[in-house]
């Protein structure tokens, strides 16, 4: 097979890793937190979409149907930050974790109980159709997840240099403390955090799902996206991206080129050495907090 | 006499189990400036913190010009107009001092008039007007303080509480913040609330003082009056500034045996 076109398939599937990174990322800046319930997240928003436009649900046009999961995650997110995250403020990060640990599991069970075990393919308007060149064959699918994924990273680092409220979100990760002393909602904006986060990883469920099946396990990904954001340095958005894109590059290659069974551990065989050799990542920021 | 602009009435706040506050009641006028006094450790930033909402009051009441606004979130607190200058200066260390302002300025939503407001804080402040772009994580302690003081005052508030402004700065630069910090109160009127270690320099710029020792209010009067009271640094302060912590822990070292 032609290197190149395992590096856009690992492209693809990279996009999708660093979208559910970004949303790791994301939640920590703003809250110090790590959301490990992201990747069922993103599951749970997949099986929403799935239900919404397949011809055997709700049978709606794609992009309405996309639309409606993305809301609705997000207003889940919010809500599920409000009711039980919150009320762990000022408790160890260890409890946060904890928590979000158990939400995972509770969303895949009431994934389960909804939709089933079986894997399941979301219909898209781009399935099967593809691009040319040469030897390369670049599938719509890759295409719309690449695209997709840079609109979105571009968007959300606009929305944060710019924005007022993006800039106070970035006050709250830098000092939390001096975001309440300049009358910065604090605890409302986690709930934004929470709810774009959930915007992310549904985003990244639907390109997933239509690359792929879906099964209320899949949301086990996340924790090779976790993977992915240690590795870009778990505090850097475009890190997330970048470490995203690493994570799914190399698992094509590692399969083609590595013995059977070692594709599985590239991953976090690359987050030890990362680790290791720059452990505060690769796109570490320069100032760390001292003390 | 008109109703004072900030009372606090009994206030008692915990620390899980701990009791930092024991029911602290302090009164500041419009236009005045007032320290609360007392060792490390007494409870100053806890007062402060209470007031402005970081912590829960257990007991007690905080008033703003007659409006209660003890249960009130730490965001509407600052919309009340009380502004808090935090002990440590807690700047946004990866952002431009000009975003730091702008930060400040979050709680108001008439952006023309902010940049007014800019241009007459800068006056007070020579020193972050050539360091605007710059990232406030790297200014020195002291243009920290500064900008802390800054980004209190573009919110515009009905009173400022600046917790230890002196910390960790040379005797100069003290100096300096309180000579400002006075500036501040004379020309535009802004009602101060100094929390303090060092009583002299506090006391030089108050009209009146409170003394603070484990959570509760043992003495206040005028500031003459504090300055008179015999060496009030020693009286007041003195355990704290003179802990004797090595000969302590020798006898205890000696009992282990
Ligand atoms: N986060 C905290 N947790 C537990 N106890 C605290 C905390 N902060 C302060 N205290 C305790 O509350 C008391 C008052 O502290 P503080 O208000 O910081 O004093 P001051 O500002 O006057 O030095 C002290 O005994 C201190 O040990
Ligand atoms: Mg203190």
């Amino acid at each position: 097979m032609d290197p190149l076109q395992l590096l856009v398939g690992g492209l693809a599937n990279g996009c999708v890793y660093g979208l559910l990174a970004l949303g790791f990322v994301l939640i920590y800046k703003a809250t110090e937190a790590v959301n490990f319930a992201q990747g069922d997240m993103m599951m749970f928003g997949a099986f929403m979409t799935l239900s919404l436009v397949n011809q055997d649900g709700y049978n709606l046009p794609f992009g309405v149907g996309v639309c409606i999961a993305i809301a609705a995650m997000a207003v889940l997110s919010y809500v599920l930050e409000m009711t039980f995250i919150r009320r762990l403020f000022g408790q160890p990060q260890f409890s946060v974790v904890v928590l979000t640990i158990a939400l995972g599991f509770v969303l895949r069970f009431i994934a389960g109980l909804i939709w089933g075990h079986e894997p399941q393919s979301l219909e898209t308007p781009f399935a099967g159709r593809a691009l040319t060149f040469g030897s390369i064959v670049l599938g719509y699918d890759d295409i719309v997840v690449i695209v997709v994924t840079l609109l979105l990273v571009g968007g959300l680092y606009l929305f944060f240099i710019y924005t007022r409220v993006g800039l106070a979100m970035q006050a709250c990760s830098q000092n939390q403390l001096a975001a309440y002393y300049v009358g910065i909602p604090v605890k409302r904006l986690s709930s934004i955090v929470w709810a774009v986060s959930g915007v992310t990883a549904t985003i990244a469920g639907v390109l997933f799902a239509a690359k792929g099946t879906i099964d209320p396990a899949s949301g086990l990904l996340g924790i090779k996206a976790f993977a992915a954001a240690v590795i870009g340095g778990f505090g850097s958005l475009p890190g997330a991206l970048i470490g995203g894109l690493i994570v799914g590059v190399v698992e094509p290659l590692a399969q083609f080129y590595a013995p059977t069974g070692y594709s599985q551990i590239a991953p976090y065989a690359i987050m030890l050495l990362v680790l290791v050799v720059r452990p505060a990542g690769i796109f570490s920021q320069v100032a760390q907090k001292k003390v | 006499m008109a109703e004072p602009l900030l009372v606090v009435q009994n206030l008692e706040t915990y620390y899980g189990p701990v009791m930092a506050l024991r029911g602290v009641s302090i009164e500041v006028n419009r236009g005045e400036i007032v320290c609360v006094l007392g060792a490390n450790g007494a409870g100053k930033t806890t007062l402060l913190r209470t007031i402005s909402g970081i912590l829960d009051a257990h007991k007690g009441q905080v008033a703003l010009a007659g409006k209660p606004v003890t249960t009130f979130a730490p965001e509407a607190i600052v919309r009340e107009g009380i502004a808090h200058v935090p002990q440590g200066r807690e700047v946004f260390p990866l952002m431009s001092v000009l975003d730091n302002l702008m930060l400040g300025a979050y709680t108001r939503r008439d952006r023309s008039s902010i940049m007014q407001e800019l241009d007459v804080i800068f006056n007070y402040f020579p020193a972050l007007v050539e360091r605007q772009k710059q990232l406030a994580g790297t200014l020195s302690g002291g243009q920290q303080q500064m900008l802390a003081i800054a980004r209190a005052l573009i919110m515009r508030p009905n009173i400022m509480l600046l917790d230890e402004p002196g910390l960790g700065l040379s005797p100069k630069l003290v100096a300096e913040i309180y000579q400002i910090i006075t500036r501040l109160n004379q020309d535009l009127g802004v009602t101060m609330l100094v929390v303090e270690q060092n009583a002299r320099t506090a006391l030089e710029v108050s009209s009146r003082g409170y003394v603070l020792e484990l959570g509760r209010v043992v003495f206040d009067g005028s500031a003459a009056q504090l300055l008179d009271t015999a060496d009030i640094q020693e009286f007041f302060l003195g355990a704290a500034q003179n802990p004797s912590a090595t000969g302590g822990r020798w006898k205890r070292k000696k009992t282990w045996r």
